[in-house]
């Protein structure tokens, strides 16, 4: 039915966010791709008008520094997100047979999201601090007697850095696995145990294909904001000892703000962009599909 | 019946364990707030506090006899973006949620994942071109130029969000409106927007803790007392090879407190419009 309605009152009504996008997003991205096609530098404004094609891009492809940081965040994301969407199930599985108090547990593990990431950052940083860190006295208090430098060591800081980041997010996937779990009809089950499934079976065929949209909402979710590991990435290490850390997030700020080398910067971050996009794009198509799958029946 | 038994302790055991892991570091962080550096720094460590002191936030308000710094006004600011970036995104955002959960319009799949991916951009990434471009019309180092970013940035959100909140709202209702001689505008706020009213709430809470813990823009967009945020003033206790832990530490429990507080409103209308909105698109 129509209420006196044209149809281009959606188109109206989404106006004002496209100009608030337009503005703040499209436009600054379009500028940011003609910069990254000049030599642009902060201390010499005349470069910006100096186009140099895809000078800044084919020295990336030289730039070890970057590669070695783009390698780094894949890797970081693959493992970071792998283990969230883990521990989440595992934590919301425990939850679910939870019934008197379950409320509370919810809420205490809603907290590490809510915690800004520069916040998150600055605990770890306190917590794998060589000399004061809890960890480190801990250690003694059991009597190891050497101090780990938590931080300094290029492995085990990015250790520390992951395990930063799994506290943050690791909730989200909790959380909406477990509202996921809520809402599995409890017929299926039921027969699949009639059946004769174990509680594995019923797991592998019955609840995983259900919990499938809610993993990938959760990855999708995700992917929109992990470039927020670059607060608690500054914090922490800020990309050091030496680089070893840098991720890519990191060698952007660095080159374009330090360095002032915009024109480069930007070629870098386009790059960042692109890896984004592509994840975002990737979780949203996942989440279709298994939508098509399951979502009829909820 | 005894296996079933010790499965129940080993699963309570485990979520002790993982609640404590969720726990310890921000409690932390809040006992740290009340003890002097000189305890922080001690060897061995001291375990239990002998002296529990308030002089961390004496010192960081400006009574105490350490050079300060101004948290008043980074408070102030956080407030002042965070709020005011809130209300207009949410504003903007509900309307655009609106047009997704009661329209039929060409193109709107690729209009949301459009949203979403505006939302995908790594802040660093927006924040050098928003450097340049700010600098040339004076946004740099003022409160607006953030909001309008914090604005932008909270409205794929809010839209995702207030989509499903409107969906859950059923459609009949507001037909039932109209019929009874209401216009579509009084249909709206008569009806639709008292239902999905707690929704929006937890919907504005969400993107205030959004701007209030934003950070890589920020850090790069301010540089005085009249924009910088409270999680770019947490950075002035670092000195280049000395860290003030314990003014860290208070000031981190001042960015927390309304983080915490805000969380026990949010989290089951958070749940719900996430998943309704993701599961039923």
């Amino acid at each position: 039915m129509n209420y006196g309605q044209s149809r281009w009152t959606p188109y109206l009504l989404l106006m004002p966010s496209f100009v608030f996008i337009l503005g703040v997003v499209l436009v600054p991205l379009l500028f940011s791709l003609y910069t990254s096609l000049t030599p642009y530098k902060l201390t010499r404004p005349n470069t910006l008008y100096r186009f140099v094609g895809l000078f800044n891009y084919e020295n990336l492809l030289e730039h070890a520094d970057f590669w070695e940081a783009f390698g780094r965040t894949v890797l970081f994301l693959t493992i970071v997100l792998n283990l969230e969407m883990l521990l989440g199930l595992g934590i919301a599985l425990m939850i679910q047979r939870v019934i008197r108090g379950q409320r509370i547990l919810r809420t205490i593990m809603m907290f590490p999201m809510m915690f800004a990431p520069v916040l998150v950052g600055f605990q770890f940083k306190f917590i794998f601090n060589d000399n004061i860190g809890l960890l480190n006295n801990a250690l003694q208090a059991f009597g190891y007697n050497q101090a780990i430098p938590w931080l300094v060591d290029e492995w085990l800081a990015m250790f520390s850095i992951m395990i930063a980041e799994i506290w943050n997010s690791t909730s989200v996937f909790a959380i909406l696995l477990l509202a996921g779990l809520m809402s599995i009809p409890k017929d299926p089950l039921e027969a699949a145990k009639v059946d004769g499934c174990n509680p594995i079976q019923v797991f592998f065929h019955v609840t995983l294909p259900f919990l499938t949209p809610f993993i990938y909402i959760a990855l999708t979710i995700r992917s929109l904001e992990v470039a927020r590991a670059f607060d608690i990435v500054k914090i922490m290490t800020n990309g050091g000892p030496a680089g070893r850390t840098e991720l890519l997030w990191t060698i952007v700020a660095r080159t374009g703000y330090e360095n002032a080398r915009m024109g480069e910067a930007n070629a870098m971050s386009y790059i960042s962009v692109l890896l984004s996009i592509f994840f975002t794009i990737f979780f949203y198509r996942k989440l279709q599909q298994a939508r098509q799958q399951v979502g009829d029946q909820l | 019946m005894n296996s079933k038994r010790l499965g129940e302790r080993l699963n309570a055991f485990g979520l002790g364990v993982v609640m404590l892991i969720f726990s310890i570091p921000g409690l932390w962080v809040v006992l740290n707030a009340f003890r002097p550096n000189r305890e922080i720094l001690a060897k061995p460590a001291v375990w239990i506090p002998e002296e529990l002191t308030l002089i961390n936030f004496i010192n960081m308000f400006g009574y105490g006899e350490m050079a300060t710094i101004p948290v008043w006004s980074y408070f102030r600011n956080s407030l002042v973006i965070s709020v005011t970036s809130t209300v207009i995104a949410l504003l903007v955002g509900m309307m655009g949620g609106y047009a997704f959960a009661r329209y039929r319009f060409r193109g709107k799949g690729s209009i949301f994942v459009g949203l979403m991916l505006s939302r995908a951009i790594p802040g660093i990434s927006l924040s050098l071109p928003i450097f340049m471009l700010w600098s040339w019309i004076g946004l740099i180092d003022t409160p607006l130029g953030l909001i309008v970013i914090y604005v932008a940035m909270n409205i794929p959100f809010i839209v995702w969000l207030t989509d499903g909140y409107f969906r859950q709202v059923p459609y009949e209702l507001f037909e039932a409106g109209v019929m009874d001689g209401c216009s579509r505008w009084q249909a709206f706020w008569l009806i639709e927007f008292p239902l999905a009213k707690s929704g929006l709430a937890s919907a504005a809470i969400f993107a205030f803790l959004v701007s209030w813990n934003e950070f890589a823009l920020a850090t790069q967009l301010t540089r005085s007392t009249d924009s910088k945020t409270l999680t770019v003033g947490l950075m002035d206790f670092t000195a280049q090879f000395t860290i003030d832990w314990a003014g860290m530490c208070s000031m981190a429990v001042i960015i927390i407190i309304p983080a915490v507080l805000l969380t026990f409103l949010v989290q089951k209308h958070l749940i719900s419009g996430l998943t309704f909105g993701g599961v039923k698109g």
